[in-house]
């Protein structure tokens, strides 16, 4: 495939005796967003830390442009922004991506850079006394620096305002309308929902789920509330007619399977306040990123 | 693409300038090797006077600032992830560890023209030999920047600086630096004779002092040094890690 810039094929990936990444394989397409999600210790970053080059495989391959990570010359191809690191904390913003932008064939004007994202390429403080959201910034840029075919970004909206995570969403859709992929690792589904085209749900070294947001979340063939827990569920059933399957998924949280509808929803409240309940959050159109994630890990569990 | 030599490049350059504005690192590199040559120059602390001074203030000099100062300088990046971003970048373990290594040569060789020029204004002479001074003192550095380097490479960044330290003060004071390895007892002396930094007092004092340095003279402690030094430069290559 000529837009494939990332596959992973049955990687596997042990610390010792713990495995932490389990035959994994997956593929990465330029121009898509594509985001890596899961609880702590999924393996996220084991996988990541390989796809860069940082670690090697135990077994499985990854080519990161046809070739191996440890290449330079596929490393110079892609920019990274990490969790943790990825500043130098005796320097300065400008100097320190200045010398970053001596590393890459075509990169990006350290000032113009800086710039944008709302640093001040003048400024005398070093990286380290900078505010949690400004050192975001100046790692987004060293990893926006080589004008990379292949984005990876760990966590990029931590530590961010809301219009600043606000501006970083728009300028990751731009960059993915301008070809680049991008292959974001987060906790914060929310911005998942909002920009990623594909989602892998990872779990304890596996990938439990995959697909587009719409598909994970089951469109709209899911309508949600919230209850007392041990609500009569074949009153319910019966109410709402055969077609609907009710389920309560966890204690106090009810499904209810088939295709909703505004009469669905005033079939449901009517038949909560007929019987003395108390319905909240009450949503159709299928279940969160965040819903998914969690059933996943209970039931890997 | 750019050029593994270009990148090594731009990374000594880029470590120039970390450890020329670095102000313990300006402390040991230049600052205490001047106050050594005054104070063992100037006294009778030091058998021999300035003439066995200056190859012991460069082999300190050499150790402090390939050694010591290196190792902490590379294990605090280690901890602050700075190292652990660059492993994505295009730079590789061998142009980071080629930058850090020149860089700290370059370094050495600018505090010894700093030595070397006090020396001569409090009235040392050096032998016809001493250009031999510099070819030994980039194998001390090599020797010592490859231990630093798999020292700040294999250990945890606390354990690096408490290590680092430790090494320094030890041979220093028991390395046949301070004393030399003729004054301790017989057996202890001719152990100490196989330490890089014994190897690297006597390498300097045979070319900076005699005036016609034989190769059988120079050639026992050039080889202790070099063997230390491929030592320590495999042990960085094999057990150097970013993160």
């Amino acid at each position: 495939m000529a837009n494939t810039v990332l596959q992973v094929e049955n990687l596997v990936i042990h610390y010792g005796s713990t495995s932490a990444v389990d035959d994994t394989s997956f593929s990465v397409t330029a121009g898509q967003v594509t985001a890596l999600v899961g609880p702590n210790g999924a393996g996220k970053t084991s996988t990541v830390e390989v796809c860069t080059g940082l670690r090697a495989a135990t077994s499985g391959s990854v080519a990161l442009f046809g070739r191996s990570p440890a290449d330079a010359a596929s490393r110079s191809r892609i920019g990274v922004m990490l969790q943790t690191g990825g500043l130098y904390p005796t320097a300065k913003p400008l100097e320190w991506l200045t010398y970053l932008a001596k590393l890459y064939p075509d990169p990006a004007d350290p000032i113009t850079l800086l710039k944008t994202l709302g640093i001040d390429p003048a400024t005398k403080t070093t990286t380290r006394r900078l505010s949690g959201g400004e050192q975001q910034r100046v790692k987004l840029a060293a990893a926006l620096l080589p004008n990379p075919e292949l984005l990876f970004l760990d966590e990029p909206t931590a530590g961010l305002d809301p219009a600043a995570r606000r501006e970083l969403l728009a300028a990751l859709g731009a960059l993915r309308d301008l070809g680049t992929a991008i292959v974001l690792t987060t906790h914060q589904l929310g911005d998942v929902e909002e920009i990623a085209d594909f989602v892998l749900v990872m779990v304890a070294g596996k990938i439990v789920a995959s697909g587009t947001v719409a598909a994970l979340t089951g469109a709209a063939d899911i309508t949600s509330f919230r209850a007392t827990s041990g609500i009569d569920l074949n009153g319910l059933t019966s109410a709402l007619g055969a077609q609907f399957q009710v389920m309560e998924i966890k204690p106090g949280q009810y499904e209810v399977r088939g295709q909703a509808s505004p009469q669905l929803l005033a079939d449901i409240t009517k038949w909560c306040a007929a019987t003395g309940i108390q319905a909240t959050e009450i949503r159709s159109g299928g279940r969160t990123l965040e819903d998914i994630v969690i059933a996943a890990t209970e039931v890997k569990q | 693409m750019i050029t593994s030599w270009a990148r090594t490049r731009a990374h000594t350059g880029w470590e120039l300038r970390l450890l020329l504005r670095n102000g313990e690192q300006l402390l040991l590199v230049f600052i205490i090797p001047i106050v050594l040559v005054l104070a063992l120059g100037l006294t009778s602390f030091v058998p021999g006077g300035i003439d066995a001074a200056i190859p012991k203030v460069l082999s300190i000099s050499i150790l402090a600032t390939c050694f010591t100062s290196l190792a902490i300088a590379t294990g605090f990046e280690r901890r602050s992830g700075a190292l652990r971003f660059l492993a994505t970048t295009s730079l590789t373990r061998a142009n980071l560890l080629a930058g850090k290594a020149i860089a700290t040569a370059v370094v050495t060789l600018l505090s010894m023209l700093v030595v070397l020029l006090l020396g001569v204004l409090l009235g040392w002479r050096p032998g016809w030999a001493w250009p031999l001074s510099i070819l030994i003192a980039l194998l001390g550095a090599f020797t010592f920047a490859a231990w630093g380097l798999f020292l700040a490479g294999a250990l945890r960044a606390e354990a690096v600086l408490a290590v680092a330290n430790g090494v320094f003060l030890t041979l220093i004071l028991f390395g046949g630096i301070i004393i030399s390895p003729d004054q301790m007892p017989n057996i202890l002396g001719s152990i100490i004779e196989f330490t890089p930094s014994a190897a690297l007092v006597d390498a300097l004092t045979i070319a900076l002092t005699n005036q016609t340095p034989s190769t059988a003279e120079l050639l026992p402690p050039a080889i202790v040094l070099a063997v230390w030094g491929s030592i320590g430069a495999l042990l960085a290559r094999r057990y150097f890690r970013w993160e």
